[in-house]
């Protein structure tokens, strides 16, 4: 609302952290990438297409996708326990939705495709930066995409909207308290994922789209980025 | 792009290649308008007003008529499974063997973990067929074998073969390049085939370069003193 809102780390409403990204990371997977926001980094890893197993979840009409969304345990400043857990099961299923629409998985009819996602940090965001390694990495291991996708988290601290929440401003308390909008967009402006669990009214949630539609195209440079500029440096 | 500039180029998913109706598309490619589009990610490449787009990383995709090195996995009652690196298993009929097998005695032709040339005869909905009934293919029985990524072979075979014939040259051996990425080396000594494969290791590390084949060249000379 007041023209100087005052973020904790000092960016304008509309500044992304300082993003990098870098595929090829992973030696032994079919194809793989980096991406981070600020302290949150993702690493994702695509295995296939190969042959489903077990056999009868072949599906011979399209291929399938299969994500796994997983926090390392030193990611965050208390140790969580390792393994599957309700949160991340739900963030690899929203993963897999978010991804699936430019994914040309009939393609690929009775295979599957295996995506992993590793937070080796986490500073909020985390799903965000998720998805935008687990496209690098999908486009990476050479598999048809439609095209490709940017993901980024829309906060409402009180009554202000901002771009890439972090940790601090996940937690605002103020007013109204903090509402985190994770959008996930194609290049032309398709949105492949939305949540929202808070109140917004209908205009700022417009306003939130448009912000987020802004913020994917200067992601969608990094990641066009990495991908130019992987050749020559890999082996 | 225009016609004169068909210089090749690093495209990603989604990426408009060209605008207007005078390209059709290729392998890698889809058109959408009046926009090609690129839905890989690899080098876009214009021939004859086709574009195409060649992925450069990822799986190996199999096609009819490659010849590959692979794996025997299984044996079954009429030829044998060979692991070649798709995602499908590869099957060698005991039909497409150019000499007689004894169906019991299938093993004593070839047996688990045997490597073998093939050439891939025929690609359906439920399988990869192989045949084994040219000139130089057949099982391996020495030699060594180089593993590296499949979309590095074209670069490793060189136009026109130029780059693999130089190294067979230098090195003095014979070279089969698979398409799934696996190379068989045979020389007289063993020297010379580890030599092979250290020129092949460096052709790949290398594979970004353009005027790959005067740069291994060079390298040759250097190695050689």
């Amino acid at each position: 609302m007041t023209k100087e809102f005052k973020r904790p780390d000092g960016r304008k409403v509309d500044e992304l952290r300082k993003m990098s990204a870098k595929v090829g990371v992973v030696p032994n997977a079919d194809g793989s990438a980096m991406f981070s926001f600020g302290d949150t980094i993702a690493i994702a890893a695509v295995y296939g297409p190969k042959k489903m197993h077990p056999q009868h979840k072949q599906n011979p009409e399209k291929g399938t996708l299969r994500c796994n969304y997983n926090m390392i345990s030193f990611s965050v400043n208390d140790r969580i326990r390792p393994g599957m857990s309700r949160r991340s099961m739900e963030i690899s299923e929203i993963s897999k939705w978010a991804l699936e629409p430019v994914l040309m998985i009939d393609n690929y009819p009775n295979m599957v495709v295996d995506v992993h996602i590793n937070i080796l940090q986490a500073n909020a965001s985390t799903r965000c930066a998720g998805i935008n390694a687990a496209c690098l990495a999908l486009a990476h291991a050479g598999i048809s995409m439609k095209n490709m996708v940017s993901s980024v988290s829309i906060g409402k601290l009180d009554k202000q909207l901002v771009v890439d929440v972090d940790k601090k401003e996940e937690d605002w308390e103020e007013g109204e308290g903090a509402t985190d909008i994770p959008i996930t967009m194609t290049s032309d402006d398709k949105i492949t994922h939305l949540q929202l669990d808070g109140k917004i009214t209908n205009k700022q949630l417009k306003d939130a789209i448009e912000l987020a539609r802004k913020a994917c195209k200067e992601i969608y440079e990094v990641q066009k980025k990495a991908l130019k500029e992987s050749l020559g440096e890999e082996k | 792009m225009t016609k004169e500039d068909n210089q090749r180029k690093v495209v990603i998913p989604g990426e408009v290649i060209v605008k207007g109706d005078n390209y059709l598309p290729g392998d890698g490619t889809e058109k959408r308008g009046e926009e090609i589009v690129s839905i890989k990610y690899g080098l876009s490449e214009e021939q004859n007003r086709l574009i195409k787009v060649i992925p450069l990383s990822g799986i190996y995709h199999p096609r009819r008529g490659n010849v590959v090195i692979g794996k025997v996995e299984n044996l079954t009652f009429n030829g044998w499974v060979i692991d070649i690196g798709a995602p499908e298993g590869a099957f060698l009929s005991l039909m497409e063997v150019p000499k007689y097998v004894n169906k019991d005695g299938l093993d004593e032709v070839m047996d688990f973990g045997d490597m073998v040339i093939a050439k891939i005869w025929s690609i359906n909905k439920r399988g990869i067929d192989l045949s084994i009934k040219s000139r130089g293919l057949g099982k391996i029985d020495e030699g060594i074998i180089v593993k590296v990524n499949p979309n590095k072979v074209p670069r490793v075979i060189g136009k026109e073969g130029s780059m693999v014939k130089l190294i067979k040259d230098e090195t003095g051996c014979n070279i089969t390049v698979g398409q799934n990425g696996l190379i068989w080396i045979k020389g007289d000594k063993i020297e010379d085939e580890l030599f092979a494969k250290k020129s092949i290791l460096f052709v790949t590390e290398k594979s970004y370069i353009s005027g790959l084949t005067e740069e291994v060249k060079k390298w040759f000379e250097k190695e050689k003193k």
